[in-house]
């Protein structure tokens, strides 16, 4: 599918209709696809409106849910790793690097569960109307920057009152949401156009969950273990977790740069392998669905 | 002349049904499959058995800009598939799609309606789903709600809507689209007959006042001559007719395939044939006569049939409770007729179901559509007196000025 030869006309009505011409033959939907995306953008933002509106209405303690299970695990993991295991903080207290670890986390999990069930949730919008189908996936990340604003500001004071500090760190934290973002995409498209081909990929999320909080340093420093910091970057989550650390306790964690290459790296391979998938298996969507 | 505005050439869908893997949704069953597939290729067999169905094939047309066409066939006919490809929601297997325009789709009311949301909140959300701008939802809005009749439920959760409410809110939303082409599902089949009204009248607003292209698909044929001059019949993946509307309704019903007839318990009683008098018809009568036969032998043989009109409505019924046999007796087969001495209908096309059974009850056999005859009538109403409008009675009347 390809537009092409815009002509604008003068039709009374709406400015957006411009006369344009559409071919639609078999295998032709490549061309144009990201320029399409771009003109639907404004859809991409009421999705992603609509999925925020919907959690923060439908749960009766809304905003609660968004905090109750990271307090929960912060605890757990404190507990784990600091008392039990009884990892050195380097100086930190130790629920802060929880706090912060746990942060940066939970918005990967709510943003890659909801991508990765985001197709099969929207099943009516796929049979019965036309866009470009990376929306879905991409507009489901909305609710977890909100989420992820909500705990941010409540964490803040409490890092705030027992942490050493933050200093200009703090302005680096964009990027490593947007690198949050961008994990989560290329996994999250992975899992929804698999989940949409074969309905047990469903399953895999939360089990891919319970074992990723644990391969990603949730619960512990990695610049105290020199030996695995590159073994643990392969997974990008370490990148981001570290980065989070980083930002919010004023740089009194390290940064180690040659993981964070390595998670850049593999992140660039999710996503851009994810959206190969996605993309291929797209036009079949809504004769399988 | 103008180029036109929707070009279709060599169009075809394949779908492609699997035989033995009817589940083929699960990754366990994908890789099962696949295992079975290279032993079967080691060993030299076959490999599955796919069979290829196309739900279109050779559909060519064009759309001038402006107008309005209805596109028709019985069920499964590849309607809906086209409408499909014509939306970009699938992608066709062969051919191409020419569309010089902006396209709408509105292949079912409320599409993304959620139901969490207040209705001033679903109408920004469907609006944006069908291709509006946040822009032009708000230029709208007004129009939109006045439209539905909602006013005072703005900012209650849809849930909470009745179902009437819910309908007519979609339908407003879908109505203020204001593409250049537009494709219709079937979307009129909803609510009450007043609002259908309604909605009928903003179809033809669309269609005639604003000078917009529209495809349209609907089992209503009462709709589609409403509103398309032209039409297009599908039938099995294939245009069979293109042509004025009248025209192709007319092939329509004489290409209606008589369904093959499923036939009751096997081993039951069941109706052989079924017939219409030529004769008789021509004589402004109608006389069927129902074949039938039963493995023993039926203590109360019992018959009846409804006689529906091109719209689908029922026009009269009768059965052998009703309108009782004098002699009936014990019996194992033989024909039933039934006479209808010169009914009141006015001329055209009429279907007949009919059922089988025994003492009062019509349990044993069921043919629905079994036959389609031509009612000559007692006279040729006037053009305008189609039977959406007047009816199926035509009794003729008695006029004074006084």
């Amino acid at each position: 599918m390809s537009t092409h030869s815009q002509t604008p006309t003068l039709s009374s009505n709406a400015a957006s209709a411009t006369s344009h011409e559409l071919v639609i033959e078999a295998g032709r939907s490549e061309r144009h696809y990201y320029l399409d995306l771009w003109r639907y953008r404004e859809l991409l933002g009421f999705l992603a409106w609509r999925d925020i509106m919907v959690r923060y209405k439908q749960a009766a303690l809304g905003v609660a849910w968004a905090i109750i299970q990271p307090v929960i695990q912060v605890t757990l993991l404190t507990f784990v790793f600091g008392k039990l295991a009884g990892m050195p903080d380097g100086g930190v207290p130790y629920p802060l690097i929880v706090i912060c670890g746990t942060l940066a986390w939970q918005f990967f999990a709510t943003a890659f569960s909801g991508a990765g069930q985001s197709l099969v949730s929207n099943t009516n919008l796929i049979s019965k109307v036309y866009f470009p189908r990376l929306v879905i996936p991409m507009a489901a990340l909305g609710v977890a920057l909100v989420d992820f604003a909500i705990t941010l500001a409540l964490a803040l004071p409490v890092i705030l009152l027992l942490g050493p500090g933050i200093g200009w760190q703090l302005a680096c934290l964009p990027l490593f949401i947007l690198l949050g973002l961008l994990i989560s995409l290329g996994a999250g498209l992975w899992i929804a156009a698999l989940t949409v081909r074969f309905r047990d990929f469903r399953f895999i999320t939360p089990f891919l969950m319970q074992v990723g909080v644990f391969v990603t340093p949730v619960g512990f420093r990695t610049d105290i273990l020199p030996g695995w910091q590159s073994l643990l970057a392969l997974n990008p989550l370490a990148g981001l977790v570290d980065g989070v650390r980083w930002c919010l306790l004023g740089g009194h964690t390290q940064l180690y740069l040659p993981g964070l290459g390595i998670s850049l790296i593999v992140t660039a391979a999710l996503l851009l392998s994810g959206l190969w998938y996605f993309r291929r298996v797209e036009r079949q969507f809504a004769d399988i669905i | 002349m103008t180029a036109p505005i929707l070009e279709v050439s060599d169009l075809g869908k394949r779908y492609i049904i699997q035989h033995e893997a009817q589940h083929q949704g699960t990754l366990r069953d994908t890789l099962h499959q696949g295992a079975r597939q290279l032993w079967r290729r080691l060993r030299g067999r076959d490999r599955f058995e796919k069979e290829e169905f196309w739900a279109l094939s050779d559909i060519n047309f064009a759309v001038q800009p402006g107008e309005v066409i209805g596109i028709i066939g019985r069920n499964g006919a590849g309607k809906s598939t086209l409408l499909k490809c014509l939306s970009r929601i699938t992608e066709p297997t062969r051919g191409q799609i020419t569309l010089r325009g902006r396209v709408a789709s509105l292949l079912e009311v409320g599409t993304g309606f959620h139901p969490e949301l207040s209705g001033r909140e679903n109408i920004y959300l469907n609006g944006s789903i069908l291709g509006m701008t946040r822009a032009e939802i708000r230029k709208k809005f007004d129009e939109i709600v006045a439209f539905a009749e909602v006013e005072k439920f703005l900012d209650t959760p849809v849930k909470r809507y009745s179902s009437g409410m819910y309908v007519r809110l979609a339908f407003a939303v879908a109505a203020h689209l204001e593409p250049e082409i537009l494709i219709v599902d079937e979307v009129l089949a909803v609510g009450d007959m007043q609002f259908q009204e309604k909605c009928l009248g903003k179809m033809q607003d669309v269609s005639r006042g604003q000078g917009r292209t529209v495809l349209f698909v609907s089992h209503n044929l009462g709709y589609v001559r409403q509103l398309c001059p032209r039409a297009i019949l599908l039938d099995r993946g294939k245009i069979v007719a293109d042509s004025d509307t009248s025209e192709v309704l007319k092939v329509f019903s004489s290409k209606t395939v008589v369904p093959p007839h499923v036939q009751g318990a096997p081993k039951g009683p069941r109706i052989t044939d079924i017939a219409v008098d030529p004769e008789l018809l021509e004589h402004g009568d109608i006389a069927i006569s129902i074949a039938f036969e039963s493995p023993y032998v039926i203590q109360k043989p019992y018959t009846g049939i409804t006689i529906l009109n091109e719209l689908g409505h029922p026009v009269l019924g009768t059965d052998t409770s009703s309108d009782p046999i004098n002699d009936l007796k014990p019996s194992q087969g033989g024909t039933f007729r039934l006479l209808l001495k010169a009914p009141p209908l006015a001329s055209g096309r009429y279907q007949i179901n009919a059922w089988l059974g025994q003492n009062g009850r019509g349990e044993d056999d069921h043919w629905p559509s079994a036959r389609e005859f031509h009612f000559p009538g007692h006279r040729i109403r006037p053009p305008q007196f189609s039977t959406e409008l007047a009816g199926s009675i035509d009794i003729g009347g008695h006029w004074t000025l006084l």
